[in-house]
């Protein structure tokens, strides 16, 4: 099993940590997992997008010619990464800023209003954490009961003062879907 | 414990734990994370960190600090690792140790920032003038990078040589799962060159400028014993399902993980595929090709460049079997996909013209 996830969005909406949270879960899962960021000459406000892998053996290439999962938090984003999702792929807009009606017929759209769900929290920059919160339970990529376990260690020694707010956001996200 | 590290990152830890005290570099991307990692953590290993005011300065640096007797690193990126060739040729005349990192991005001139493998040939044929060498080293994940590093300053140090650690933009961005409990504790190498001040000893000197061309030639034949020395016992490479194969790939670094999952689908079609992978870019596996070659003709040479290691692999097989080459040159990244139909299509070529 290999599964290529892209997290996209724009630059400082925490797409990078939602890729690294992810990709730290599973390498302690024990799994094969690889993370690249993008790292174009990118402008202020621009997209930001990683690559997280993760597979059951070893990984060829870290680069997704064509995911299975798309995590779009942005318009821009959404636009040029649906185009490269798998036919049937999955992928998890930020419904909150991002407009679907331009859609391809053959993938799966997960609509999560994230702004709206964060600032129930009071804290808009857990936007990301509520998405990966709804991602993980849709897509089952990492267990989520062992990511909320690890949170301390997967977030490290400089985020412990967050590691509540957090764990919120993520269950928040977690149990949109579920319900 | 495992750590997930970008290449860049892992490669920083790595030096600090194989005992490098000093760090000299100069920002350029796809490196930066180096640079950055070892500003934050040298002072923190009680090493010296520098970052100089160009590339020549932070390599002239290295050469300083290696004839004081320290284990000394720089790294760049390939218009950088360029600036940089004239100090590496000063380190292989005056024999002293050294580790160079170049993570590889697209060319010629300014090029991109994207990862590429374009600086093969100025690696393996010294880069720099004068009859040198330096040894390359090539690895192909974030964890054979991090167990690469104490394998370089052992090397620099046992033969007093520069060695280059060529990797790729992407190699050096990426993060992995990185473990460095491999890196024992470090070898003692008794240093009787170094410049560490004449008292009560005779006084030593370390130079290469040599006016008298008899002693020239005898120091570069003295070179050229020790790389031959190199080249009888240094080789190093990975084979992958090469036992029964009938079509045999060649690639390092990054190029060899895209063409492992490339094989692995060509197994699918029951294409018997195999890998070569040299680690060790010189001394190049040649004896290994030429061995090979007595049971396999088929060689296929996958680079991200418009062909340069595939110019060692001739020379290995001295006209003997048949080699074809596919590359992506200017920073452009294959897929495994990619690479599996144009081996495909090579392969059924092949067998076409031999049933004709």
């Amino acid at each position: 099993m290999l599964i290529k996830t892209v997290f996209s969005g724009f630059g400082g909406q925490g797409v990078l940590s939602m890729g690294f949270t992810m990709a730290n879960a599973a390498m302690l899962e024990g799994r094969y997992v690889t993370y690249l960021p993008s790292y174009g000459v990118e402008v202020r406000g621009g997209t930001a997008n990683c690559t997280v892998v993760v597979s059951d053996e070893e990984i060829a290439s870290p680069v997704a010619s064509e995911p299975e999962f798309v995590v779009a938090m942005n318009q821009p984003s959404f636009v040029r990464f649906q185009s490269i999702l798998q036919s049937g792929g999955l992928i998890c807009v930020n419904s909150s800023l991002v407009n679907t009606s331009t859609a391809r017929g053959d993938i799966e759209i997960l609509a999560v209003p994230t702004s709206e769900l964060a600032e129930k929290l009071g804290q808009i920059r857990v936007a990301n954490m509520v998405m990966l919160g709804a991602f993980i339970r849709a897509s089952n990529i990492v267990s989520f009961d062992f990511l909320i376990e690890h949170l301390p260690e997967i977030l490290g020694e400089g985020k412990s003062k967050l590691i509540k707010l957090n764990k919120d956001a993520l269950e928040l996200g977690y149990n949109f879907i579920k319900e | 414990m495992k750590r997930l590290m970008s290449g860049n990152a892992a490669l920083g830890e790595a030096a600090i734990l194989s005992g490098c005290t000093c760090y000299f570099g100069y920002p350029i991307t796809p490196q930066n994370e180096l640079t950055e990692y070892m500003a934050k953590r040298m002072p923190e290993a009680g090493g010296v960190f520098i970052q100089s005011e160009s590339e020549i300065a932070a390599i002239n640096m290295v050469l300083g600090a290696s004839v004081a007797g320290a284990r000394a690193m720089t790294s760049s990126s390939s218009p950088g690792i360029s600036l940089k060739q004239e100090g590496i040729s000063y380190l292989a005349a005056d024999e002293l140790p050294a580790v160079i990192v170049n993570m590889v991005r697209g060319g010629p001139g300014m090029g991109n920032i994207s990862p590429a493998q374009s600086d093969y040939l100025q690696a393996t044929r010294g880069g720099g003038h004068g009859d040198y060498r330096t040894i390359v080293l090539a690895p192909s994940s974030v964890q054979e990078l991090a167990d690469i590093v104490p394998v370089a300053f052992d090397l620099a140090d046992a033969y007093r040589n520069p060695v280059i650690i060529l990797g790729d933009g992407m190699l050096g961005q990426m993060m992995e799962p990185v473990d460095f409990s491999n890196i024992k504790k470090i070898k003692d190498y008794p240093k009787d060159y170094i410049l560490t001040g004449a008292d009560n000893r005779p006084s030593r000197m370390v130079r290469s400028l040599l006016f008298d061309t008899k002693e020239e030639e005898e120091h570069n034949w003295k070179l050229y014993r020790k790389f031959q020395r190199i080249e009888n016992s240094e080789v190093r490479f990975e084979t992958f399902l090469i036992d029964d194969a009938e079509i045999v790939v060649v690639a390092y670094g990054i190029a060899a993980r895209i063409a492992k999952g490339a094989i692995k689908r060509l197994r699918q079609d029951n294409i018997r595929a195999g890998l070569l992978r040299p680690i060790t870019l010189w001394p190049f596996p040649s004896k290994k090709i030429k061995e090979i070659a007595k049971y396999i003709t088929d060689f296929f040479v996958f680079e991200m460049s418009t062909g340069q290691m595939i110019d060692d692999v001739r020379l290995a097989l001295e006209g003997k079997g048949h080699i074809s080459f596919y590359g992506r040159p200017g920073g452009v990244i294959p897929t495994p996909i990619e690479l599996a139909r144009i081996v495909s299509r090579h392969y059924f070529q092949t067998q076409k013209v031999r049933k004709q």
